[in-house]
């Protein structure tokens, strides 16, 4: 029953985004920061923490969970900490994704990248 | 290649009577589902090991982040992106192809301002504007607890 819930609420999420880039024309990047930021509207208003509790993966793993993730976070260490929290919970609950993204990359760069500019090619989130 | 904000409108309006919804629409719902539910399956497997929920979704993400590097890695993420649509940009696997993509490409303009600048060319609005909500949450946040 979760992955049902996971498979059509994510679903769900990334046909919306399809939507956006069909009819809207926006671009991949605006779609990813419109994405995170709802996410920490939805974060802050409570309204996703339901979602997360009913289809798991399928509402963490969309953008707007990273979004999510950065709410909570805040709200954790501003309760703790107060007010420097509000600088220090966000990147504190996304450290790792954000880490392993970086790090990955790097690596993904040294073995696959190619050195060579004559056999440049293009990629698809780059190329609109 | 490099497009003008009037240019790239142009080669939009282009493409864009070509869409066809009943066909992106399904399968990104298709593509990013099952991406969730491979998620949920990496969650479900550390949680039975008996991490914290927690620790379990940051284990997850990196996780998702790694696949999603090596599939990009092999040029294979892309592949399916053609079809997906927003259904591989959408999970946090688009954002980790949309780190390492840029990696890779730009590996040709050297490390510093090929691949360490360019690295954050999607992730670095994406990490700006979240950061930025995020903080503005936490002092209104402050500011109710307070009063």
């Amino acid at each position: 029953m979760e992955y049902l819930w996971a498979f059509l609420i994510g679903g769900t999420f990334c046909a919306i985004g399809q939507v956006l880039i069909d009819l809207t024309a926006m671009t991949p990047a605006k779609i990813l920061v419109t994405y995170v930021v709802s996410g920490v509207v939805l974060g802050a208003l409570g309204v996703y923490e339901p979602i997360v509790e009913l289809a798991g993966a399928g509402a963490t793993v969309p953008l707007t969970g990273f979004g999510y993730n950065l709410a909570k976070g805040v709200r954790k260490a501003v309760t703790e900490d107060g007010l420097i929290g509000s600088l220090t919970g966000g990147l504190e609950a996304c450290a790792g994704g954000i880490t392993a993204a970086v790090i990955f990359a790097l690596i993904a760069a040294i073995v696959f990248g190619r050195g060579d500019k004559t056999r440049r090619t293009r990629r698809s989130v780059l190329r609109s | 290649m490099k497009l003008t904000e009037s240019e790239y409108g142009k080669l939009a309006k282009r493409r864009a009577p070509g869409t066809k919804l009943y066909k992106t629409i399904p399968m990104a719902f298709l593509v990013g589902g099952l991406i969730c539910c491979v998620g949920q399956a990496i969650l479900d497997l550390y949680k039975s090991l008996g991490i914290t929920a927690d620790m379990a979704g940051t284990l997850t993400s990196v996780s998702l982040v790694f696949l999603s590097a090596v599939l990009t890695g092999f040029g294979l993420y892309d592949k399916i992106a053609k079809h997906a649509g927003a259904g591989t940009l959408v999970p946090i696997t688009g954002f980790a192809n949309a780190v390492v993509s840029p990696a890779m490409e730009f590996k040709t303009e050297g490390y510093v301002l090929g691949v360490g600048a360019k690295i954050f060319i999607i992730a670095g609005p994406v990490i700006v504007y979240g950061l930025a909500a995020s903080a503005l949450y936490g002092i209104i946040l402050f500011a109710m607890q307070a009063g």
